[in-house]
């Protein structure tokens, strides 16, 4: 039962990692309904900026954090300008494509600036297990997991706050709401975009940093969004708390698959039909199975809004 | 002047009926192949059949599968390459186990497996649309290389799950040189261009557009939208699992599974999203121009380089052969988001008044 | 008039194609080398390291020595971003470059191995996979053109279980230990599960295999199942992220990483770095030793970054996979050289590099004059052994480097023949190759 508990909260802790990345994705469909396969590409960008900054003048995290915003915010501006704005009223898939254009434009301008060298991102903060529960329950918990999974907590609160209570905020959700209206109720699209896209670039930054200091500054950063996708569609595209709940339900699951069911398969087949595989490694696609089969029941995600299409 | 339909009647259903309603059409479509077929075997170098010629006309294939589920039954599929592989492995397996059978045959059968697996992934597509099912697919490209690898009975339990084709070979004559590979390769993607073109104009061509265009309002007007979506699965991964061999046995000779990854998939999207979404003939101009722009990126950029003088630090071409790549598709996003076969459909109508333009 | 613009680069692009091959004319009378390599993507900074190496190898050739015998190096490098399909167009591109063709190819990469290994014998071009590829292209009477030089991943994987039976106490202490095979999962992970299987059967150790799915930047599962079995080692056959990853992870379960042995794909600076302290203490076999000090790797500091100053990057010099690279290029500049020998003081075709391949013996005495001295060990190479050495090394990573922890060592080198022999055997059965050595 311990191992049990074990798996489950790492994975919930894990989980938490992916919705940080898919909160990136929910902003910007939310507000412009572009489906932002560049979202990992900025992950990337962002932390190798970040350590690149710290190497580069000798920057302390506090002095690097600012300076490293201030490029993913002009990276947003500039994304509202030079890609979206001209492709106004294309179909999605379009926008979609531009997207996976501007993720290679990304990851190739982040590499000739800062090299291709692998580096170590450092917080401060070592991944270790919590000394004095493991000594009481013999429970595994990270201290860094911990600590990434409140600093999600705290990022969800600030845009709740922020969509919520703010101006701009409130300007965003009826953008989100109907584009046209928001228009004609003289909201300016171009510059919310703008901000959208760049407080984007500020989740990609807490993301990339998160991750980075975990997996190391490399170009398998663009990666974590791949993680970040399944999540997406169990907690709907439209949805930050779906985004949360949608990361903790694949994290969970995942692991919990994982570390189960391959097991249970295997002996299954070796009982009854006599084949012996090893069929562990079931993690790469598990997430999207569950949420493809979770769509076939709630085909707008956990808290995604319902379409309703009329001739 | 030259490219005028005016004048030309149709005095029979069957003229009406032909692939290529009009004459300059037909002469067009005869010259390119027979070019393909004679002149370019002449004149091409092995490097150009090899490493440009062949896996033109193979992902221009696959790029026609897609096109079919994305652009004409408007079904966005993010797993191309998990059925290029389905294809591959079940045309390697069936040649290897069934002793004597035809190679064609065993394309056919890989084809028609892809399609099987095609069809069981394209489930979900009657409950979910749009990006959702767009990421659903995206099972189908994860699920299958990892149950390729996997089973090892799919590779013949090689000890690495690389499988090597066997030769290909009809009626005892051996397609094994490039002009050879390259002509069995062609004949085939001909034969099955011009099948998708005659398809997509068919009742169920017709069917897939209207479901792609309103699936409600085509539901009301009695397509069965079921069926329709998983014929659109169907062929889509026939002609996916056909081009999934055909890189296999004519293109790389040994293929593994994790060959078969989400880049290749995005690839193809790219190709018809560049080439015309929608069009036979956006298929191919796509998979030329996606085809042809990395090489081309790469050998202006090393080559620039060195006729400037420049001393590059290592690998800084190859970074920016990949902000260049990036950037052009943004830029012809921008500039066409009709893509290629758009462009050609303008040249087709100024060309009807060329030379005379008032 | 956008589209006119893109019609005219699409036109340029083709007449620049079609004009590409020979366009810049090779220097004649050179030894021209073609490189496919990477240095972008999810492996490019291990791409960056090697190749780096490679070309400064060659570059040391040009400057300090005017080339092999007088015959300058010219070379040219395509890239292939870890991609089978690119793999395979640089392939063709690179070898109708020069008359002579691309001298010997480099893949880098398993998939790249695999997609050209059937092309070589018509093109006449060797293949040398330092490291990787093919394992049973050890056997040279099935496959002449290709080239596993030194060691291959069978000799890795028993080398393996023969470290950690040192550091138990010898063979007979392995019996009843637990170990974990932590695998990438794809062609490249699964390329020791018979030989390790074979050996646990021998040896009486417990063998776990768990794979990672790609990229592997996620390990909790595998992590917690591990801490769940409580082995005593966990062989970590990781590329990439993965390994900083796995050495991360096992910090965070408390897995004590002087009990994890990589293989040498998952020993390098890339790897370890990136994991930070987590990394101390680390193992993992390889088939050079880093550090910069070598009188071969000096040179090139000195001259090719000194004096011409056309190195690639300086921060790589010396690091585990920068030395691996100058050590594969001074395999290729070798069996030139060996082909000179024979065939005379010229420009020498992919034939005349095949026969020096498979004739170089670079003893002891010939990697001091090179100045390699124990960077590498002494390699015979003949036709039933394409490999030459068999060969691994250990090395532990201490924080700042990678400091050696075993002396040269073979493992059960005749496990591994065997199964080289009989897959090989396999290999010309279904191909209908007769084996046999193939001779000058």
């Amino acid at each position: 039962m311990q191992f049990f508990f074990e798996v489950l909260i790492g994975g919930l802790l894990a989980g938490v990692m992916y919705s940080l990345v898919a909160l990136g994705f929910v902003l910007i469909y939310k507000a412009s309904g572009v489906f932002n396969f560049a979202q990992g590409a900025m992950v990337f960008l962002a932390a190798l900026t970040f350590v690149g900054l710290q190497e580069k003048f000798g920057l302390p995290l506090w002095g690097a954090f600012p300076l490293t915003l201030g490029v993913m915010v002009l990276l947003g501006i500039g994304i509202e300008r030079v890609v979206l704005r001209p492709l106004v009223n294309q179909p999605q898939i379009t926008l979609f494509m531009a997207t996976i254009g501007l993720a290679f434009f990304l990851e190739g301008v982040a590499q000739l600036v800062w090299g291709t060298e692998v580096r170590r991102l450092d917080l401060g903060l070592q991944d270790e297990p919590i000394e004095s529960v493991m000594e009481r329950f013999n429970l595994l918990i990270s201290k860094f997991d911990l600590v990434a999974a409140l600093v999600a907590g705290l990022l969800v609160a600030v845009l709740a706050v922020f969509f919520n209570k703010t101006r701009i905020g409130r300007a965003l959700r009826a953008v989100a709401d109907d584009h046209q209206a928001a228009l004609a109720v003289g909201i300016p699209l171009k510059q919310i975009w703008a901000i959208v896209w760049s407080v984007a670039g500020f989740v990609a930054l807490v993301a990339g940093l998160l991750w980075g200091a975990r997996n190391g500054v490399q170009f398998a950063l663009t990666f974590v969004a791949l993680k970040a996708l399944p999540v997406l569609i169990l907690g709907g595209f439209e949805s930050v708390l779906g985004a949360i709940v949608g990361g903790l339900i694949i994290g969970a699951s995942e692991k919990l698959a994982e570390v189960y069911l391959p097991s249970l398969m295997s002996d299954f087949l070796l009982k009854h039909y006599d084949i012996s595989i090893n069929l562990a490694g079931i993690e790469g696609w598990f997430a999207y199975m569950l949420a493809l089969v979770f769509l076939l029941v709630r085909p707008e995600g956990l808290f995604g809004e319902r379409h309703i299409d009329r001739v | 002047m030259l490219y005028r339909e005016s004048g030309q009647f149709k005095t029979s259903y069957a003229a009406d009926q032909q692939l290529f309603p009009i004459l300059q059409d037909r002469i067009g479509v005869l010259t390119l192949l027979a070019v393909a077929l004679v002149a370019v075997p002449l004149l091409a170098s092995d490097y150009w059949l090899t490493a440009i010629l062949i896996p033109f006309l193979v992902f221009a294939l696959a790029a026609l599968g897609l096109n079919i589920l994305t652009g004409y039954a408007g079904q966005l599929s993010l797993g191309t390459a998990a059925f290029m592989a389905v294809g591959a492995f079940a045309a390697y397996n069936f040649q290897l186990r069934i002793p004597g059978i035809p190679i064609l045959v065993s394309f056919a059968l890989g084809g028609l497996t892809s399609a099987a697996v095609g069809v069981l992934f394209g489930l979900p597509s009657l409950r979910i649309k749009g990006f959702y099912l767009a990421v659903a697919t995206l099972a189908a490209q994860f699920f299958i290389p990892w149950l390729l690898v996997k089973v090892s009975w799919f590779s013949n339990n090689s000890s690495s799950g690389v499988i090597t084709a066997q030769p290909v070979e009809i009626l005892g004559f051996v397609f094994d040189t490039p002009v050879r590979k390259y002509l069995f390769v062609l004949v085939v993607v001909a034969v099955m261009a011009l099948a998708a073109k005659n398809m997509v104009r068919s009742a169920i061509g017709r069917a897939w557009m209207a479901v792609r265009d309103m699936d409600v309002a085509a539901e009301v007007i009695g397509i069965r939208i079921m069926q329709t979506k998983l014929i659109a699965f169907a062929v889509s991964s026939f002609y996916c699992g056909v081009a999934g061999a055909l890189y296999a046995y004519a293109y790389l000779g040994s293929v593994e599974p994790d060959g078969f990854n989400l880049d290749l998939s995005f690839r193809i999207l790219f190709m018809i999203i560049i080439g015309g979404v929608g069009s036979i003939m956006g298929s191919f101009l796509g998979a030329a121009f996606i085809t042809l722009l990395p090489i081309f990126l790469d050998i202006v950029l090393t080559d620039g380089a060195i006729w400037l003088g420049l001393n590059l630090p290592s690998g800084t071409t190859s970074m920016a052969q990949l902000v260049v790549f990036g950037a052009l598709i943004i830029f012809f996003l921008i500039v066409e988001p009709l893509g290629l076969a758009r462009l050609w459909q303008i040249a087709k109508e100024k060309l009807r008044l060329w030379p005379f333009p008032h | 008039m956008a589209w006119k613009k893109t019609v005219a680069a699409a036109v340029a692009a083709i007449a620049c194609i079609a004009g590409s091959p020979g366009a810049i004319a090779q220097q004649a009378g050179t030894q021209f080398i073609g490189i496919t390599g990477y240095r972008v993507g999810p492996y490019g900074a291990n791409g960056a390291a090697f190749f780096g190496g490679f070309v400064d190898y060659l570059q040391l050739i040009n400057q300090r020595d005017g080339g092999i015998n007088g015959i300058k190096l010219s070379g040219e490098e395509c890239e292939t971003e870890y991609n089978n399909a690119k793999g395979v167009e640089c392939y063709e591109r690179l070898k109708t470059k020069s008359a002579t063709g691309p001298t010997a190819i480099h893949p880098m990469s398993t998939g790249i191995t695999y997609a050209i290994i059937d092309k070589a014998p018509t093109d006449k071009i060797p293949l040398i996979t330092f490291g990787y590829g093919r394992t049973d292209a050890t056997d040279g009477r099935v496959f002449p053109w290709v080239f596993p030089i030194m060691s291959n991943y069978w000799d890795a994987a028993t080398g393996i279980v023969k470290f950690i039976a040192t550091k138990e106490g010898g063979d007979a202490n392995l019996k009843g230990k637990k170990i974990v095979l932590l695998y990438h999962d794809s062609a490249y992970g699964k390329e020791p599960h018979a030989v390790l299987e074979a050996e646990a059967k021998k040896l009486g150790f417990e063998l776990k295999m768990i794979p990672v799915p790609h990229p592997g930047n996620e390990q909790q599962s595998q992590w917690l199942q591990i801490r769940q079995y409580k082995p005593d080692w966990v062989i970590n056959w990781g590329w990439g992220v993965m390994s900083a990853t796995a050495l991360q992870t096992a910090q965070k379960v408390g897995f004590p990483r002087e009990k994890m042995v990589g293989n040498w794909w998952a020993g390098s600076e890339v790897d370890t770095e990136a994991a930070g302290p987590a990394a101390n203490g680390y193992y993992a076999a390889s088939l050079n030793l880093g550090g910069k000090g070598y009188p071969v790797v000096q040179d090139i500091e000195k001259i090719v970054y000194g004096k011409a100053k056309v190195g690639s990057n300086p921060k790589l010099i010396g690091t585990v996979l920068w030395n691996r690279g100058v050590a594969a290029a001074m395999f290729t500049v070798e069996a030139v050289r060996k082909a000179q020998e024979k065939y005379g003081k010229k420009p020498v075709t992919g034939e005349q590099v095949r026969w020096g391949l498979e004739n170089l013996n670079i003893d002891a005495g010939r990697l001091k004059a090179m100045g390699f001295n124990t960077m590498l060990p002494p390699i015979k190479v003949s036709c039933q052994d394409h490999g030459g050495s068999g060969q691994v090394r250990f090395q532990q990573w201490v924080g700042n480097e990678w400091k050696s922890a075993s002396d040269w060592m073979k493992g059960d080198s005749a496990l591994v023949r065997k199964m080289i022999e009989d897959s090989a055997a396999r290999y010309a059965a279904e191909k209908n190759i007769k084996p046999e050595c193939m001779g000058g």
